[in-house]
């Protein structure tokens, strides 16, 4: 193995009340490929666009090649031969295949491309990587596979010796997933050094020399060599931290001991398919029960609620509430049958930016409240939107306050409060703490604690474990859109639980052959 | 002096901004009409509120409904030839209808102007809202056809109507004031009037409905509108709809006192109403949008116009003076935007 390409020492990254990044400490040498693991939201992201010049941090050094560098964009970090792949590709579709490789530096005889020294430079860079694509060929026309191949020829074309994948073989097919790890362990062999990013174990194992984990953005553990390593300490090092009392704990919920399957049902999903989803979903959630929906980004949890909730039109499935078989197409549907839906991203999904704390929380209500339904009362609306507020402790200065001036927390619950000012009978949230600060985070877990006690069904989606443990009364993991494990509380270990969410490349190749 | 200072300034800095927020416009074409009354001969009297009136009419009602468009993030170019063609189909009918009776006569012939209008603007509405088609694109598309069909049907000539029946519906006036020498000296037309009634009902509508409020929750934002089980489609239907409506009705009050329309005329008359609610302060982002931020720019409009008349400016240069007007207020929306 070579000198060491790159350096991470004590970097730190903080946003607005959160702190993304702290302390990461680690190198990779020329020649080596290094695993970068961690859970949904643990800052590999983060430490990534620390890498390709996106963010500045906060704190700590990057050494490149030995040398410090601070990179303010991403040329400049390409200028340093540091590239990084993501996954959504950033080529032009409209463009050849040749002209996105040198996009930025094609080679012009008096300002007119010379086409021929393009294509011949092209072509000699795609061999690099083992394609043999005309190099005149538009992009779009690529499968995907192929057009990482072409992001990564691009990356080799400035020369970069320091390259990071992030999560490359996400919506790659397994054959494309063999021919990418060829071209990463060619690029080894010629002393490139290699950050990879996955959730995949293993690929960790097929792949990878050594790795780091992170969690909440804190330097976890660093492996210089992952011989001897097992698939279960990479685990525990990723998702073992202990639970907090943030989660509280809620009245008379008692043992746990699979009395919620015999409480009466809030809701019956039965035979859900649609968009995102690869399989037909079931799901039930008693009334007063808490039922918590692990998964990856991109497992199909999101997809699930909204096809639950009529935000995406189902292709089948049957949805009951308290036993009464509901029609439902669209929200207001959902609404009428006394589901409801806190959406996952509460700057597009959740809010009206511009519109007043009041009129977030009456958006939907005011249908009760108005005249004949049609002529709005001011004084319902306030008197409304002013017990809400008082309720869930939103901290607004007043009523007519703008929501986008509100901290993240403060939004969710202007998001709760709206919906308890209609009928529900089943609450579904899509990552309800995201992004919000730890004291807000207990408002809201006590928020759905009494909603249960009330006799609610609280159906909600979390990427983060500890916070799906803590608040559940039953957890149900999705994987590559399906349902893959239903566990009762008292069996809800992290390793089980993150076992049944992790993609098993195998199992998803033979799927993907036979189902699709 | 003291540590307070910077965030007092910043308080009274926000409280202005809000001020100027609120009723921004109203102030400046208040100032304007003040200046105006002072250094323009002619300006502050009866004959010429009348006419101001008169002149801001057809602009004032179809601006009311635009303002429903732009405040739902959408927008509608095919008012400037929906306009002069829905006169053109009402005039038609009543030409054809010459046997019947003086009341059916008008009340097809009308009915038929407006079923137009409505037809092309639930079309627009339809194609924007189910199709998910861009409504500049869309109604840009709508511009030409109805522009085509206006001229295809009426052989690209001038359609008249001289029936008194019909033409009182734009030059009737009530109150009518003369001047102790006999001459007219105030009068407010039917269009003036159904005008004022249009600044009042989509007033009310805007404010004080569910769907005045839905409307800005989609321009404001449609996809958490849309979760929020505000019925976005619809929505957006029925705005399109009621422009089309709206706009054949202007065009058919137009054209009454007019007694005489051609397809071709009314040109940038489109430009004309989306200039005037942007000039008031109705977001072409959508969201943002009040009855009041409508009537300021149309009037501010209006009176420019007016005053430049009465100023014997030539009309070349009045093109120059609006387009800088509204240059104008664009930037200073994109300053109120960067200020919170």
């Amino acid at each position: 193995m070579g000198e060491e390409l790159l350096r991470f020492e004590g970097v730190e990254k903080v946003f607005p009340g959160v702190r993304a990044l702290g302390g990461v400490s680690f190198g990779v040498k020329g020649g080596e490929v290094h695993a970068l693991l961690g859970e949904n939201g643990a800052g590999k992201s983060t430490l990534l666009k620390i890498l390709s010049g996106v963010y500045r941090p906060d704190g700590g050094r990057l050494l490149v090649q030995g040398q410090a560098r601070r990179f303010g964009t991403t040329v400049e970090a390409l200028a340093a031969g540091v590239a990084v792949i993501y996954q959504e590709l950033h080529l032009v579709p409209q463009l050849s295949v040749a002209e996105n490789l040198f996009l930025g530096h094609l080679p012009t005889a008096a300002g007119v491309i010379r086409r021929g020294e393009l294509y011949a430079r092209a072509a000699e860079q795609l061999r690099v990587v083992g394609e043999t694509i005309p190099p005149g060929t538009p992009v779009g026309r690529l499968p995907i596979g192929q057009r990482q191949m072409i992001e990564i020829a691009k990356a080799l074309t400035r020369g970069a010796r320091v390259l990071a994948f992030d999560e490359p073989t996400s919506s790659l097919s397994a054959r494309e997933i063999g021919k990418l790890f060829e071209v990463i362990r060619e690029l080894r062999r010629q002393g490139a050094a290699i950050l990879y990013v996955t959730h995949r174990m293993e690929e960790v194992f097929a792949l990878c020399d050594s790795g780091t984990v992170l969690r909440d953005g804190r330097h976890v553990a660093t492996y210089e060599s992952l011989r001897g390593v097992t698939q279960e300490q990479i685990v525990k090092a990723m998702v073992g931290r202990e639970i907090a009392d943030v989660y509280g704990r809620r009245e008379g919920r008692g043992a746990a001991d699979g009395q919620e399957q015999l409480r009466p049902a809030a809701l019956e999903a039965i035979g859900i398919e649609g968009k995102g989803l690869r399989a037909a979903a079931d799901v039930r959630v008693g009334s007063g029960e808490i039922v918590g929906v692990f998964g990856l980004v991109g497992a199909g949890r999101s997809e699930l609620l909204k096809l639950i909730y009529g935000g995406e039109r189902k292709r089948a499935g049957r949805v009951k509430v308290d036993g009464q078989e509901v029609s439902i197409s669209a929200p207001r549907g959902g609404i009428r049958a006394g589901i409801v839906l806190c959406p996952e991203d509460r700057k597009k999904e959740g809010i009206i930016p511009m519109g007043s704390v009041m009129e977030n929380i009456n958006l939907s209500a005011r249908r009760r409240g108005a005249i004949g339904g049609v002529g709005i009362r001011p004084g319902w609306e306030r008197q409304n939107a002013a017990q809400r507020v008082r309720e869930l402790g939103v901290r607004t200065p007043t009523l007519r306050q703008q929501i986008r001036n509100l901290s993240g927390g403060n939004q969710q619950k202007v998001i709760l409060g709206r919906w308890l000012s209609e009928r529900v009978r089943v609450m579904l949230l899509d990552e309800p703490t995201r992004g919000i600060d730890v004291g807000a985070k207990s408002d809201i877990y006590n928020i759905l604690y009494r909603l249960a006690e009330s006799g609610v069904g609280v159906l909600f989606v979390s990427s983060d474990l500890p916070e799906v443990l803590g608040v559940a009364d039953r957890v149900v993991v999705m994987r590559e859109g399906r349902i893959s494990g239903e566990f009762l509380r008292a069996e809800a270990t992290p390793e089980r639980v993150m076992a049944a969410a992790l993609p098993v490349k195998e199992e998803a190749a033979v799927e993907g052959g036979s189902a699709v | 002096m003291t540590t307070s200072e910077p965030g007092n300034r910043a308080i009274w800095k926000g409280r202005a901004w809000d001020f100027m927020e609120q009723a921004g416009m109203l102030v400046v074409l208040a100032g304007l009409v003040i200046y105006c009354a002072l250094s323009v001969e002619h300006f502050a009297s009866w004959q010429n509120l009348g006419s101001v009136l008169l002149a801001v009419s057809t602009v004032g009602m179809v601006s009311c409904t635009m303002l429903f468009c732009l405040a739902s993030g959408s927008f509608d170019l095919s008012v400037g030839t929906l306009l002069p063609c829905a006169g053109i189909v009402a005039g038609l009918v009543m030409g054809k209808l010459d046997t019947w009776g003086w009341f059916p006569r008008l009340a097809a012939g009308i009915g038929a102007g407006l079923g137009f209008g409505a037809l092309v603007g639930f079309i627009n509405g339809f194609v924007v809202a189910k199709c998910k088609i861009n409504p500049l694109i869309t109604t840009l598309a709508t511009m030409q056809l109805v522009r085509g069909f206006g001229l295809v049907i009426s052989n690209s000539t001038s359609v008249t109507a001289f029936d008194p029946h019909f033409t009182v519906l734009g030059l009737g006036a009530f109150p009518v004031v003369h001047a102790a020498d006999g001459g007219l000296l105030f009068q407010m037309t039917v269009p003036v009037w159904v005008c004022l009634g249009c600044f009042l009902f989509f007033g009310l509508l805007l404010q004080w409905t569910t769907f005045g409020r839905d409307t800005l929750a989609v321009g404001g934002n449609e996809e958490a509108a849309r979760l929020a089980g505000v019925p976005v489609d619809r929505v957006k239907i029925i705005i399109f709809t009621m422009q089309g409506v709206v706009t054949a009705i202007a065009g058919i009050l137009l054209f009454a006192r007019n007694q005489a329309v051609q397809q071709n005329s009314s040109q940038g008359f489109e430009l004309q109403v989306i200039a005037a609610c942007v000039l008031g302060g109705v977001s072409l982002t959508g969201g943002i949008g009040r009855m009041s931020f409508v009537i300021a720019g149309v009037f501010i409009m209006g009176v420019v116009e007016n005053a430049m008349a009465l100023k014997h400016v030539e009309d070349s240069y009045r093109y120059v003076v609006s387009g800088g007007i509204l240059l104008a207020a664009v930037l200073f929306d994109r300053l109120k935007q960067r200020a919170s």
